[in-house]
């Protein structure tokens, strides 16, 4: 008697907080109509992406599309979770690379490459490097889309012109020019080094500079003690050298690339240079004055170093966006997801903004409205970057596995803060890449 | 209703009673003890946090116990705890002894001393965060040399910025316990000190911190058990930078989980959280000694 009574009461208080529980659960796919999708905020690239949903939402009464939008750093934490558990968005934002090829593997991405067989006009429309990363074991499993971005080497006409020097041909230019530009008070470089991906768009360079493309990709292969390669040693040495030359501005290791105060150093004459996305040029021209119109703002491809073996066209950076649709995902969201592919994504308003922006849309056959754009130069300057290199590595935090670029992450930010040696971070970075 | 015969009371009593704590049990069970449970199954497989979970057996232990990062992370946590003890108790045990007395001016410093227990840790951290920036924070606004320190971007100065804000946003929170204590001390035992000829400093060590034992060790075991959670404010702050200069265990544990995508050896370390922190409450309650029960005022 007791006991029944004792388990009804059981069931009875257990009842309403299972339920709150599913409730809880409920906010993902399938949550009344419509497909959702995940994207990045800053200005002025949410403007465009959330320009591009309207535009499309418009046109599409009956199949809309609702957007969220995340910080770059938080969104990368969101979006595995998210998927993890679920409850990811029907449009999934990303760089392509290691990260699609997790999701590939869990199954969580769709196939999209009888989609792109079938709508072959797609994929002739835009920059053939761009379906690298978006390519998983011969299959394409994300659309690539907005813009291509190199990483550039900027800087301060007005400071250069103050201190009275040229920009750096080389390596050993560069080293030259550290203690010019520490003697007037001015940092010779800006780095937001919290946000640690910063730092490694010099490792990025290095590599390329000093010991080519093989370097890297030896590593990507899981060759074993690839990060002892002398050239790569070379490389981790430099950029400690830099460090140690004061090469970079008082308190970067708490500065986060996210506030964009790396860039605010820039454009308010505080340092001299920065090694940034091409996504940069944008937010300058928005937050710097009249910084980006005066022509203020010089850029330039990283210089080679002397007795290096790559090529100094390389480049290296995000040969594009990515959007794939999740597999969990309803029928009918899905559809949506890829009529918003196949007509809402790189259409001319949504290319011409980009290109307003400062920005190279992936599109082909877009040279006319670059040319006639007030950003002309840069353009031109990204689009040559990124059409003649010989070779576009992908950003390494994305190219890798999660847990490998977090280890490479790591060390990258001690191996900044001089806190460990190159050898030591070879040791470190062999262990987690090595197959 | 009244028409029903009644059981006596002390029996109605006894049997509602185990009852009303069934919602708090229940909510304990649904958000501690399934979760708990789950960490520890899932410390003994292979997981991404997408695809499929994988049991590995010793594994991810393995790989814990193994990397230098562990030690290292849980010297951080002992520091941050340590030294933020010995910041916060004496401060928090002045203020609370200042705030106990009964003039007006006492009690509206003592709500101003309150507001920083209002705001949230991220905003906290974010509005620090802007105040030390080195090139346009504080310092150097203000153009004060000293001021602009490189705050977040030295190992030491991290750490010691940590402390502070921690220190800053806590200290009111345990200056209103020990301003409760202190209230409690038998104004008699003040009068007779007084007698004997006893001045306010020799008051205070004489009577007033011994009777404040118990309620040090309750805001000690807040504090120090607090401080093994300490996630949001060091996550904003520093994310456990520069390097690992202020990465907590907590921070560890969220990194290797949300961050690298391995939840197996991330649930590992939340399981020795689990068994540092537990182990730290028996530890103090130790301390507290066997006669936790017995009385510390009048007659005691």
């Amino acid at each position: 008697m007791a006991l029944s009574r004792r388990t009804l009461l059981g069931l009875a208080a257990g009842v309403p907080v299972s339920a709150a529980l599913a409730a809880c659960g409920s906010s993902g796919p399938g949550g009344g109509g419509g497909a959702t999708y995940w994207y990045l905020n800053g200005q002025p690239q949410e403007g465009v992406r959330a320009g591009a949903v309207d535009a499309f939402n418009k046109a599409h009464p009956k199949g809309k599309i609702k957007d969220t939008t995340f910080q770059n750093d938080a969104y990368k934490t969101k979006i595995k979770t998210a998927i993890g558990a679920g409850q990811a968005p029907t449009i999934i934002w990303g760089w392509g690379g290691g990260t699609l090829r997790t999701y590939v593997e869990a199954g969580q991405v769709e196939d999209l490459t009888s989609w792109f067989g079938e709508h072959s006009e797609i994929k002739n429309g835009l920059f053939p490097s761009s379906f690298g990363a978006a390519t998983v074991d011969g299959k394409i499993y994300a659309m690539p889309c907005e813009v291509v971005q190199p990483i550039i080497l900027y800087y301060n006409k007005r400071v250069f012109d103050q201190v009275g020097v040229k920009p750096p041909q080389s390596w050993d230019d560069v080293m030259a020019l550290v203690p010019r530009f520490n003697a007037k008070g001015i940092a010779p470089f800006s780095l937001g080094g919290q946000s640690r991906w910063t730092n490694m768009m010099w490792l990025e360079f290095l590599f390329d500079r000093i010991g080519g493309p093989e370097v890297f990709q030896a590593i990507m292969e899981g060759e074993k003690d690839a990060w002892s390669h002398p050239d790569a040693i070379a490389a981790l040495t430099k950029v400690q050298e830099l460090v140690k030359a004061d090469g970079f501005v008082k308190g970067f290791s708490s500065i986060t690339a996210d506030s964009n105060a790396d860039q605010a150093l820039l454009y308010r004459g505080k340092a001299a240079m920065m090694l940034h996305g091409a996504w940069s040029y944008g937010i300058q021209q928005a937050d710097g004055g009249d910084f980006v119109s005066s022509g203020s703002l010089g850029y330039m491809n990283f210089p080679p170093v002397d007795g290096g073996k790559g090529d100094p066209g390389n480049t290296v950076g995000n040969p594009a966006q990515y959007l794939s649709i999740s597999s969990k995902a309803g029928a009918e969201e899905k559809k949506i997801a890829k009529e918003f592919f196949a007509t809402g994504v790189l259409q001319d308003e949504e290319s011409k903004k980009w290109i307003d922006n400062g920005s190279v849309p992936i599109r082909l056959g877009t040279e006319k409205l670059l040319a006639a754009s007030k950003n002309a130069d840069f353009l031109q300057f990204t689009y040559d970057v990124a059409s003649k290199a010989k070779v576009f590595g992908q950003s390494w935090d994305q190219a890798l596995s999660p847990a490998a670029a977090e280890t490479l992450l790591d060390n990258i930010a001690k191996l900044f803060q001089l806190g460990i040696s190159p050898q030591q971070f070879a040791t470190k970075l062999n262990a987690a890449t090595a197959k | 209703m009244t028409n029903l015969t009644r059981p006596s009371p002390r029996r109605e009593r006894r049997s509602i009673l185990p009852w009303l704590a069934a919602p708090a049990l229940v909510v304990f069970v649904a958000f501690a003890v399934v979760p708990l449970v789950g960490v520890f199954v899932l410390s003994f497989t292979t997981w991404d946090g997408i695809g499929a979970i994988h049991p590995s057996g010793l594994d991810s232990w393995r790989a814990v116990l193994t990397d230098p990062g562990l030690p290292r992370a849980l010297w951080v946590t002992f520091l941050v705890m340590a030294v933020s003890w010995a910041v916060q108790t004496p401060l928090s045990v002045l203020l609370g002894t200042f705030m106990a007395g009964r003039q007006r001016y006492r009690a509206v410093l003592g709500v101003v001393y309150f507001i920083p227990l209002m705001l949230s840790s991220a905003a906290i951290a974010i509005a620090y965060k802007a105040l030390l920036d080195p090139n346009f924070g504080l310092g150097a606004g203000l153009k004060i040399p000293l001021l602009s320190q490189d705050w977040l971007g030295r190992p030491g100065l991290a750490f010691g910025v940590v402390v502070f804000v921690v220190s800053w946003q806590f200290i009111p929170f345990h200056s209103l316990i020990y301003q409760g204590g202190v209230q409690q001390i038998p104004k008699s035992l003040y009068e007779a000190a007084q007698l004997d000829g006893a001045g306010r400093i020799r008051q205070f060590f004489g009577i007033t911190l011994p009777q404040l034992k118990y309620t040090i060790i309750t805001s000690s075991t807040l504090m120090v058990v607090g401080s093994l959670t300490f996630f949001d404010l060091i996550y904003v702050l520093t994310e456990g930078g520069p390097g690992d200069a202020t990465r907590v265990l907590a921070l560890d544990m969220y990194k290797r989980g949300f961050q690298a995508s391995l939840m197996g050896p991330a649930s590992a370390i939340a399981v020795i959280l689990v068994l540092v922190g537990l182990a730290l409450a028996l530890l103090l309650r130790r301390l507290g000694g066997r006669d936790a029960g017995a009385s510390q005022l009048e007659g005691a």
